[in-house]
């Protein structure tokens, strides 16, 4: 009850009416998101030491992943160790829908696609239909893997789901030959695939028709785009009926579902959405290293998107965003840079890298002793969470007092 | 713990759809072991006792799941982990510490020393993290020290790889090599002795558990910690306690497991945690026999889809376990021993 009380008050201020403040935040993200490529032309070699384009598209495909995992967990409180599995079938639907892979469809399938000749064989589809495709496979794996399983307790859903996480790369890993028929090339990947086709653009002058390897400037502003645009969904999503029904299931599902909430769909919806975005980011990541390899979709990668949430602060947005970014930073730049600028310095040989488990597990851990909500702490979450705990005091008294102690 | 002690009178049982689908696996399952067996009986049965040998281990890393669970209700993530540090603890004792790298008394002399050891090692390291982590984290939401488990998982590993290096290395065997044929099975020695071992840790304790007073306040916390605290009992010593044993039984299987399997890598825990949590909800977790049940019978699924003439081979393996893990949570998520609840875990 508490927590319908909570939301309830919470969100009367919210909606459409909100004072200018409010914007502050995204309108800082969204500038700073924009500029910061333009930003690295102009001092070059300090940027691109530190903050390489490449590591920067990387950072933009995990705040979509984020953001994603963040509606499952953050917005309706199921914990999903399996995400990766998401990630996995947005990527193979991009590669088998994208490459020669296919070569016995000779002539090959062709719909918009100006990148490859049209006698190249295989399914040759433009990307920017393949983004929904990819979106909704993920998402249709997303209920059929929650059909069943999302009437678990939390912590028997999470590690179904890692289960899930783990069957999945493991059929891809043997899917050399599923009765003689080559479905996923087995530990070899799937590559090369198609480029990004830009055509449609084209007229503008800006772009070329088609994105060639080295240029990340246009990768980047593309899966900016599809960030701005999984925020907005994120943020609509949360003030809507359905975001609202997703907290008060995270709150207290008992009462929620006696207040009328339909528990299995509200949280297939959950896991539908986040898995369309694993799917987007998946596709998006496959097209953009233009290969894709059973290695990458591992537990790790699961582990690595909730840290994400957790730093950021779970059911924010932004703090999901700042999440992203700094630990996708850290991961593929940061660590192995600053390990760098302290051997130079002080003349030591710390091979910064070998600690990576170690940051991402401290970061778990004292994330969770001292800031429960995140650098960037949901006001909802955080202001429900005080009521409970304050109530909670109350009704025990020394008893937590004990327990804490 | 829990389960057992609320056991309810046995129920008729319902028949329903997903009552007959799970009845209808189980019987193919049966069906298929019986190929099996009928196709070749003498590798079936080699890889049985193989496959059971590492189902006593899982039964031992499978106890240290259900004791946390049973008294906390936490699944501890970075248990599979802690048994990996034990391994690596139990393989630098006896090669570097003592020397002993063949098969000889000295070599053995250092293996029962190092075994009382290595129980200790992991129990200390438990108590250490339930005490330095979870201990805060009693009165908050569940999903709060899960992630903080798997954090921890985290931090083990990467002890793991600073301790062991990123590849796997290999570690010689202490025990004698070799072992008894039986027609045209064979059982090395190592794995008579693995049984030899395990089976008076657990009927210790099964003991611990049933007849001290420690074993009485364990089962008095798990059930009710309030009203436990109330009765004079003190609940954290309990819970530390519980870490302790769960840690210990880890330790036993870590030193047992470098003897068998003749290697130490640092992702070991993640896979065996995982099939050793299998395990422990096969049983019913909370369910002391109903882990080592459930352990033995995964070894025996594992070994028989690994090496038997109609299993899937090795590269399945991971796979078949994880289906088992997410059938028994659709179609019997109490498990085999567990008792029928109305709420689905």
């Amino acid at each position: 009850m508490t927590a319908v009380t909570a939301n309830g008050t919470k969100a009367a201020p919210g909606g459409w009416r909100r004072n200018y403040t409010s914007y502050a935040q995204p309108l800082v993200f969204a500038i700073v998101g924009l500029l910061i490529p333009t930003l690295v032309t102009n001092i070059s070699t300090l940027e691109d030491r530190w903050m390489p384009l490449t590591t920067m598209v990387l950072c933009a495909i995990f705040v979509l992943f984020t953001l994603g995992l963040n509606i499952v967990v953050g917005y309706a409180g199921l914990l999903d160790l399996g995400y990766v599995a998401f990630f996995l079938f947005g990527a193979y639907t991009a590669a088998w829908l994208m490459s020669d892979f296919f070569f016995q469809i000779d002539p090959g399938i062709h719909l918009f696609d100006g990148t490859v000749t049209d006698k190249t064989p295989g399914i040759n589809i433009s990307f920017w239909l393949v983004l929904p495709i990819a979106a909704l496979v993920a998402a249709l794996a997303g209920i059929i893997i929650g059909a069943p399983t999302l009437r678990l307790k939390s912590d028997y859903l999470a590690l179904v789901t890692l289960g899930f996480g783990e069957i999945l790369p493991q059929v891809f890993r043997n899917g050399e030959s599923v009765k003689g028929f080559n479905l996923s090339n087995g530990t070899k990947g799937i590559s090369p695939i198609n480029s990004l086709d830009m055509g449609w653009l084209s007229w503008t002058g800006v772009v070329a028709s088609k994105v060639n390897v080295f240029d990340y400037t246009t990768r980047y502003y593309i899966i900016y785009a599809l960030c701005v645009m999984f925020v907005l969904v994120s943020l609509r999503l949360r003030d809507g009926k359905l975001g609202r029904a997703w907290l008060a299931i995270r709150e207290d599902e008992l009462a929620a579902s006696l207040m009328g909430v339909p528990l299995m769909r509200t949280k297939l919806w959950a896991y539908g959405v986040g898995a369309a975005a694993g799917g987007i980011g998946g596709a998006f990541y496959a097209v953009s290293l233009g290969g894709v390899n059973v290695d990458t979709f591992n537990f790790q990668f699961s582990v690595n998107v909730l840290c994400m949430v957790i730093l950021g602060g779970m059911a924010n947005v932004y703090g999901c965003i700042l999440g992203a970014v700094i630990l996708t930073w850290v991961n593929y730049t940061g660590m192995t840079e600053v390990g760098n600028a302290i051997n130079n310095t002080f003349g030591t040989s710390i091979e910064m890298p070998h600690y990576q488990f170690m940051l991402f597990g401290s970061v778990l851990v004292l994330m969770m002793l001292f800031r429960r909500d995140g650098i960037l702490p949901a006001a909802r979450s955080k202001h429900s969470r005080e009521l409970d705990e304050a109530i909670e005091a109350r009704a025990t008294g020394d008893e937590t007092a004990e327990a804490t102690a | 713990m829990s389960s057992t002690t609320q056991a309810v009178g046995a129920r008729g049982r319902e028949w329903n759809a997903t009552n007959i689908t799970g009845t209808a696996l189980l019987v193919l399952a049966g069906a298929w072991v019986l190929w099996n067996f009928i196709d070749a009986p003498a590798q079936t049965l080699q890889v049985s006792i193989l496959g059971l040998c590492n189902g006593a281990l899982y039964a031992l890393i499978a106890l240290g799941y259900t004791l946390v669970y049973g008294i906390i209700e936490l699944i501890n993530f970075a248990h599979g982990d802690l048994f990996m540090l034990g391994s690596i603890f139990a393989a630098v004792m006896i090669a570097d510490v003592f020397g002993q790298e063949t098969s000889n008394p000295a070599g053995w002399v250092a293996f029962a020393v190092t075994f009382p050891l290595a129980m200790l090692f992991c129990g200390t390291i438990n108590v250490t993290v339930d005490q330095l982590a979870y201990r805060r984290l009693r009165t908050a939401p569940k999903l709060a020290p899960l992630i903080t488990a798997v954090g921890v998982s985290f931090i083990f590993q990467n002890i793991g790889i600073l301790w062991n290096g990123s590849a796997p290395k290999s570690r010689n065997s202490v025990l004698p090599p070799g072992g008894p044929h039986f027609g045209s099975i064979f059982i090395p020695w190592t794995y008579l002795m693995t049984f030899a071992l395990t089976i008076p840790l657990l009927m210790l304790l099964r003991y611990i558990v049933q007849h001290t007073r420690s074993g009485k306040a364990m089962r008095a916390t798990a059930q009710d910690p309030d009203a436990s605290r109330l009765m004079g009992i003190n609940t954290n010593r309990t819970i530390a306690f519980t870490f302790a044993l769960g840690g210990a039984m880890a330790g036993a299987a870590a030193i047992m497991y470098v003897q068998t399997n003749g290697t130490t890598r640092y992702d070991a825990g993640f896979q065996l945690g995982l099939i050793a949590f299998t395990a422990a909800v096969l049983g019913g977790v909370g369910n002391l026999t109903g882990a080592v049940l459930g352990g033995l019978l995964i070894g025996l699924i594992q070994g028989l889809n690994d090496g038997a003439p109609h299993g899937f081979g090795q590269e399945w393996s991971q796979s078949v376990v994880f289906t088992i893990l997410i059938m028994l949570m659709v179609f019997r998520p109490a498990g085999i021993l567990g008792s029928q609840t109305t709420e689905k875990v």
